[in-house]
C-alpha cells in the first residue's frame, strides 16, 4: 500500500528537529513508524512532511538517574530494548514486562516508547504501565525549554495527549521500585492487531504488617484513553491483599473506564468485564511479588 | 541397493532460495520500460454507477492511459467462470463495472503510469458518480421473495439449486429413536496468501508474442483463457508462474487485473505491471466458505446413524469466479462423511449477495462438509450420552471398496477405524478423559474433540509429465502442475530418482512456464501428486522402456534378459556385462539404435479415472478460561491417510499448515460484513489469523491405505489438515463447555462468544442439560 506523496527530513540533532518543527507546522514526527506509516499507507493520514527523528542519538538509551531512585528512558528507545534491559528488569520490571507483550518481535525492534506514548493509541500497552508507575514525561518545545508532565495528566483522550504540536517528547522518567513493592501487567490481546483489548498494570507495596501501603492500577484498551483506577486503588489501600479484598477492589476498577469502547473485537460490556478480571489478576500477581 | 527416495524425509530443495530472499516472484520481474497499473474500486456494495470519468486521472503526471468498463467490454466480455450446470444463473462479471457495482472493491477503472505511486494517486482521481442501492449481505435474507436483487436480470438471488437423495430419508426420520438438529454457520474467510496477487504483461509486436508473468496456480489454464478472451491464438501467449508465495485456491481464478494488464500491454506496446495491495487482496481476491448449513440426523439409541438431512445455503457473493458454482457441490457430496449413512437428502442453495465472490479456498466445500457431519456426530453422542469415538466407530464405512456413498461418490479405499484408533492411542484418549474429569472438579474446563474427516482429491481431467535424460545422464522433469509452496521440485525428483535409479540431486523439476512445459492443468484441490505425479511416473516408464531397448542393443542381449538396478542395466546371470543409464543416454544422442528413435525422453498424460478420498482422525485438546472465554489449544494429534506418502517431511509440512488454517477458522478468522456491505475486517489489524504462539506443537502420524486409482497409490495431503482441524477444535471447545449445558456456538469461537454463552447458560440454569432443538423418541 502506497502513501500519498510527502516531504521527508532526517535531522541529526534535537535542536534541528525542533527548528524544522517550528518551520513546518503541518509536519509530523516519525520515530519507529509503527503507527504513523500504516495510517499513511491506508491513506488515513497524509502529512505533508515527515521529520524523521529516529537518527537523533541523544533521544535513545536507558540510564539510572545520578542520585538513583529513578530511571530515565530516551523517547526513541525501542520496545525491544525496554524488554531486554537488565536495569529495568531489576529495578522497574513492570515496564519491561509490558514492553515484552507489545505486538511481535519486529514491532518491538522498531516501535519506540516515545512514539507509542505520543500517538496515544487507546489500546497501547505502555500507557497502563506508565500510569501505574506515576511516570513523568519530558517534552521540549521549539524554544528549547523543557516541560515535565506527569503521566496522569498526559493522556487526554483518543489519540490525544498533553503534547503541543511544536513539542518533542524527549524522555520518560520512571521510579525505581522499592523493596516490598511488586508489579504485574495483564494483557488480553486482540488476536489480529495484538494490541490490548484490555491491559491492566498494577503496582502494590506492602508494609511490614503485610498491608497494602501503595496501590496503583493503570488500565488501557477499555476506554478512549488509559486511566488510573483510583477507587479500586483506594479500596485495597491499607488492607491485606487477600483474594476477597483484591476481588472487592477489582470490582471497582471498571468505574474508572468511563465510556468503554465497543467494536467488532469486543463489546463495551465484555471490555468492562475483562477490566475487572485482569485487575484482579494483576493485583494478585503484583501482591505476590511484593 | 540404496534406500528408495520415495518415502524419505528429504528437505525441500526449493527452500534455500525462498528463505534467503533469492526466489524470483512476479514482483521481481520488471522489464525495461514497465508501466504500472492501479485500479479505482467501488466503495459501495451495491450502487448504480452513473458516470466514470478518467479525465483528471489522465492529466496526472506520469499517467499514460486509462480504461473504463464500457471501453473494456468492447474487447473482453466478462471474467470467465468455467463451470456450467443446468439451470445455473450465470450473470456476466464485467472486467470493469458497467452501470452497476455489486460489491465493495469491484474494479471500476484502471490507469497506467510510469511509476507505481503515480498510478495509485491517479486511480484516486478517477471521478465516479454512484447512486447507492440497498445491499443484501445475508444469504438467507437474499433468498426471501422480496429481497433486493443482486442481478436485476434474474427474478431472484437463488443462483442455483440442487437436490441429492438416496434411500428413504423420511422413513429413517420417522423410525429414529432420536433426531438431532442444528444450524451451523460456516463463516466467510479470506484466503490471505502471503504473497498477494500480481501480473506483468509484455507484448512483443514484432513476434506477436504476449508474455504474462502471473501469480497463477494454473498457468496453462490462464494461457488458454487469456488467448480466448483476447482473441489470440494460444501459441502466441506464454504464461509464466515464477515462484509463487501461496495461493490456497485464491490464485486459480482469472481475474480482471490479468485481463486489463494484457489489454494495456497490447495497446501500448509496453510492459504493464500490477501488484496487489493487501487491502485489495482483502476485497478483490476471492473469499472462501460462507455457508449457513442446517443439519438433521436420525439415529438409533445405540448411536447408529440411519438418516441425514442437510440444507446448504452457500453465499457465493456477487459473481461467479472460475470454479465457484462447483465449490458447494462437494459439501453435499461429502456430507455423509466416512460413515455408512444409507438415507440422505442434501439440498443446495447457491445465493448471490453483494459481497466479494466466493471460490476455492483450501478445502473448497469439503471443510464445510466435514464441519457439518463431524459436529452432527458429536451432537448425536451428546444426545445419547455416548462417547463420540464410539459413535464414530459404529458408523464408519467398513467396505467393500469401491464404496458408493449416499452423496453419490465412489470411495476408492479406506480404513477409517485404523486412523481413529491410532489417533486415540497417540492422544492417550482414555487417560485424557479421566484427566478431564479430575480437572473439572478443580474448576478447569478441558475439552477433547475428534474429527474423522473425509477428503476428495485428484480432480482431473488429466495432467502432463515429461522426463528427459540428457546425454550426460542428468534428468529434467517437466510437470503441468504448478506448485507454489507444495514442494514438488523435491517430491517429483524423488519419484523419478527411484524409477531411473539416479540420485535425487540429478533430477531437475521444471514447472510454471507454458513455453517450457507443453501442457498442463495446474495445482489445486490436492491433485498435484496423485494426478501430476502419476503422469511423471508414467513418463519414467516410457523412458525406461526405451532405455531397455538401447541397453539391449549395447549389450547385445534381448531385453528380457536384462535387469535394471542401481542405475545400471545388467545381463541376468552375468552381472559384469552391464551398462549404466548414463552410457545408455549417451548412446541415445550419438548413434541410432534399431527400433528406437534418437533421444531419451518421453511425455505422458495421466487421465484421472475417478476421484480419490483421503481421510484421517484429528484430536484436539483445549482448555477454556471460563472467566475470559479464552480458548487455549493445548495439544493436537493428527493421523492422516493420504495413501502412499512420497516425502513424509513435506507431507507433515502440509498437515501443519493445514491445521493452522483450520484452527484459524475455528477460533479466530471471519470476514465480517456490516449491513451496508462494507468489509469491516478489511486489514490484518482486524482480521485475525493464528500465529506460532497460538499453536501447540502438532503431533502428526500417518496410516497408509493406498488408492488403486493411480500408479503411485497416492491420494492428497494439501488440504487434509484444514478439513480435519476445524471440527476437531470446535468439538473440543464444546466438549469443554458441556458442564455449562452449552451445545453449540458458531465460529469463530472468540473469547467474547464463549464468555457470552457461559453467561447465558448461567442465567438459564437450572435448565435441561440438553438443548431445546434435540428431541427424543421411543425411549
Amino acid at each position: 500500500m502506497i502513501p500519498a506523496a510527502f516531504e521527508y527530513e532526517a535531522p541529526a540533532t534535537l535542536m534541528e528537529a525542533l527548528a524544522l518543527l517550528r518551520r513546518h507546522r503541518g509536519a509530523k514526527l516519525l520515530a519507529g513508524g509503527h503507527s504513523l506509516l500504516p495510517m499513511m499507507k491506508l491513506r488515513l493520514a497524509a502529512p505533508e512532511r515527515l521529520i524523521d527523528i529516529s537518527r537523533i542519538k541523544e533521544l535513545a538509551g536507558i540510564r539510572e538517574s545520578r542520585g538513583g531512585g529513578t530511571i530515565v528512558i530516551g523517547a526513541l528507545t525501542p520496545h525491544g530494548t525496554l524488554e531486554s534491559s537488565a536495569l529495568l528488569q531489576e529495578k522497574c520490571p513492570l515496564l519491561a514486562e509490558a514492553a515484552a507483550v507489545i505486538g511481535d518481535p519486529q514491532v518491538r525492534n522498531r516501535g519506540t516508547i516515545g512514539g507509542s506514548l505520543a500517538h496515544a493509541d487507546p489500546a497501547a500497552d505502555l500507557p497502563a504501565a506508565l500510569l501505574a508507575l506515576d511516570a513523568t514525561l519530558t517534552a521540549m518545545g521549539t524554544s528549547g525549554a523543557r516541560r515535565q508532565v506527569p503521566a496522569r495528566r498526559f493522556f487526554r483522550g483518543l489519540l490525544t495527549t498533553a503534547l503541543r504540536p511544536t513539542e518533542v517528547l524527549t524522555e520518560i522518567t520512571v521510579p525505581v521500585l522499592k523493596r516490598g513493592t511488586g508489579s504485574a501487567y495483564e494483557k488480553f490481546a486482540n488476536k489480529a492487531s495484538r494490541f490490548a483489548v484490555v491491559g491492566v498494570a498494577a503496582v502494590v507495596a506492602l508494609d511490614r504488617r503485610g498491608r497494602c501501603s501503595q496501590v496503583a492500577i493503570g488500565i488501557t484498551g477499555a476506554g478512549p484513553k488509559a486511566v488510573r483506577a483510583v477507587r479500586a486503588e483506594a479500596a485495597l489501600l491499607g488492607r491485606e491483599p487477600t483474594a476477597a479484598n483484591i476481588a472487592a477492589a477489582a470490582a471497582r476498577a471498571s468505574a474508572a473506564v468511563g465510556d468503554a469502547l465497543s467494536d467488532i473485537h469486543a463489546s463495551s460490556e465484555f471490555r468492562l468485564h475483562l477490566t475487572e478480571v485482569l485487575t484482579r489478576r494483576a493485583l494478585a500477581r503484583a501482591a505476590a511479588r511484593a | 541397493m540404496a534406500a528408495p527416495a520415495v518415502g524419505s524425509r528429504i528437505k525441500r530443495r526449493e527452500d534455500p532460495r525462498l528463505i534467503t530472499g533469492t526466489g524470483n516472484y512476479v514482483e521481481d520481474v520488471t522489464p525495461a520500460g514497465t508501466l504500472y497499473m492501479a485500479l479505482a474500486r467501488s466503495p459501495h456494495a451495491h450502487a448504480r454507477l452513473r458516470r466514470v470519468n478518467v479525465k483528471d486521472a489522465l492529466q496526472h503526471p506520469g499517467v499514460v492511459a486509462a480504461l473504463t468498463g464500457p471501453e473494456v467490454r468492447q474487447i473482453v466480455d466478462s471474467v470467465p467462470c468455467v463451470v456450467d450446470f443446468p439451470d445455473l444463473k450465470k450473470p456476466k462479471w464485467p472486467v470493469l463495472a458497467v452501470d452497476r457495482v455489486r460489491y465493495v472493491g469491484e474494479a471500476v477503472a484502471a490507469v497506467v503510469a510510469t511509476d507505481r505511486a503515480m498510478a495509485v494517486d491517479a486511480a484516486s482521481l478517477v471521478q465516479t458518480d454512484y447512486l447507492p442501492l440497498t445491499a443484501v449481505t445475508d444469504p438467507e435474507r437474499a433468498l426471501r421473495p422480496r429481497s433486493t436483487r443482486v442481478h436485476a436480470e434474474f427474478k431472484d438471488n437463488q443462483a442455483w439449486y440442487s437436490l441429492t437423495e438416496a434411500g428413504d430419508v423420511d422413513s429413517a426420520f420417522r423410525e429414529a429413536h432420536v433426531v438431532v438438529k442444528q444450524r451451523l454457520v460456516n463463516q466467510r474467510l479470506i484466503p490471505l496468501a502471503m504473497e498477494t496477487r500480481g501480473v506483468v504483461a509484455q507484448y512483443h509486436a514484432a513476434s506477436g508474442l504476449l508474455t504474462v508473468w502471473s501469480t497463477s496456480q494454473n498457468p496453462h489454464q490462464l494461457k488458454s483463457q487469456l488467448a480466448a478472451l483476447l482473441g489470440l491464438p494460444e501459441n502466441q501467449v506464454r504464461v509464466i508462474a515464477p515462484d509463487v508465495g501461496g495461493g490456497f485456491g485464491s490464485k486459480i481464478d482469472v481475474y480482471c487485473e490479468e485481463i486489463l494488464a494484457c489489454i494495456f500491454a497490447l495497446r501500448l506496446g509496453r510492459p504493464v505491471k500490477w501488484i496487489e495491495e493487501r487491502r485489495e487482496n482483502f476485497q478483490g481476491t476471492i473469499h472462501g466458505r460462507d455457508q449457513v448449513d442446517y443439519v438433521e440426523v436420525a439415529a438409533q439409541r445405540d448411536g447408529v446413524i440411519t438418516g441425514l438431512k442437510v440444507k446448504v445455503i452457500a453465499d457465493v457473493g456477487a459473481y461467479w469466479g472460475f470454479f465457484s458454482p462447483a465449490i458447494a457441490t462437494s459439501t453435499i457430496g461429502l456430507a455423509t462423511g466416512c460413515y455408512a449413512i444409507p438415507n440422505f437428502r442434501g439440498e443446495l442453495y447457491e445465493v448471490f449477495t453483494n459481497k466479494t465472490p466466493v471460490d476455492a479456498y483450501r478445502g473448497a466445500g469439503r471443510p464445510e462438509a466435514a464441519y457439518i457431519i463431524e459436529r452432527a456426530v458429536d451432537l448425536v453422542a451428546l444426545e445419547l450420552a455416548l462417547d463420540p469415538a464410539e459413535v464414530r466407530r459404529k458408523n464408519f464405512i467398513g467396505g467393500p471398496f469401491p464404496y458408493a456413498t449416499a452423496g453419490g461418490m465412489s470411495f476408492d479405499s479406506g480404513n477409517y477405524r485404523a486412523a481413529l484408533d491410532k489417533a486415540l492411542q497417540s492422544a492417550g484418549y482414555q487417560r485424557r478423559r479421566s484427566e478431564q474429569k479430575r480437572l473439572r472438579q478443580r474448576g478447569r474446563y478441558q475439552g477433547i474433540g475428534l474429527s474423522s474427516y473425509i477428503e476428495l482429491c485428484a480432480i482431473g481431467p488429466w495432467e502432463m509429465g515429461a522426463v528427459r535424460v540428457d546425454a550426460a545422464g542428468k534428468v529434467t522433469v517437466l510437470t503441468g502442475t504448478s506448485p507454489h509452496g507444495q514442494g514438488e521440485e523435491t517430491t517429483f525428483a524423488q519419484i523419478v530418482a527411484d524409477q531411473l535409479q539416479v540420485a535425487v540431486e540429478e533430477v531437475a523439476v521444471q514447472h510454471g512456464d507454458t513455453a517450457v512445459v507443453p501442457a498442463g492443468i495446474g495445482t489445486y484441490g490436492s491433485r498435484t501428486t496423485a494426478v501430476g505425479g502419476s503422469a511423471v511416473l508414467n513418463a519414467c516408464l516410457l523412458v525406461k522402456e526405451k532405455a531397455f531397448k538401447i541397453a539391449s542393443h549395447l549389450l547385445q542381449v534381448p531385453e528380457d534378459r536384462l535387469t535394471f538396478a542401481q542405475g545400471t542395466f545388467a545381463v541376468k546371470d552375468a552381472p559384469d556385462r552391464a551398462v549404466t543409464l548414463a552410457k545408455v543416454a549417451a548412446q541415445a544422442y550419438t548413434g541410432s539404435v534399431p527400433g528406437a528413435e534418437m533421444g531419451l525422453e518421453a511425455s505422458a498424460y495421466f487421465e484421472a479415472p475417478n476421484l480419490v478420498f483421503p481421510f484421517g482422525t484429528h484430536v484436539a485438546v483445549v482448555e477454556v478460561d471460563p472467566e475470559t472465554g479464552e480458548v487455549k489449544l493445548v495439544r493436537y494429534v493428527a493421523v492422516d491417510d493420504a495413501g502412499n506418502i512420497i516425502n513424509p517431511l513435506t507431507a507433515e509440512g502440509q498437515v501443519h499448515g493445514g491445521i493452522a488454517q483450520g484452527v484459524g477458522q475455528a477460533l479466530m478468522e471471519a470476514a465480517v460484513y456490516d449491513e451496508s456491505g462494507q468489509l469491516v475486517t478489511g486489514t490484518l489489524m482486524d482480521y485475525a489469523i493464528p500465529a506460532a504462539e497460538d499453536l501447540p506443537l502438532f503431533e502428526t502420524a500417518f496410516t497408509v491405505t493406498p488408492t488403486p486409482r493411480n500408479p503411485l497409490g497416492a491420494k492428497g495431503i494439501g488440504e487434509a489438515g484444514t478439513i480435519g482441524a476445524t471440527p476437531a477444535v470446535v468439538n473440543a471447545v464444546m466438549d469443554a463447555l458441556a458442564p455449562f449445558g452449552i451445545r453449540h456456538i458458531d465460529m469463530p469461537l472468540s473469547p467474547e462468544r464463549v464468555w457470552r454463552a457461559i453467561q447465558e447458560s448461567a442465567k438459564a440454569r437450572p435448565a435441561r442439560r440438553r438443548g431445546p432443538s434435540a428431541r427424543r423418541r421411543g425411549s
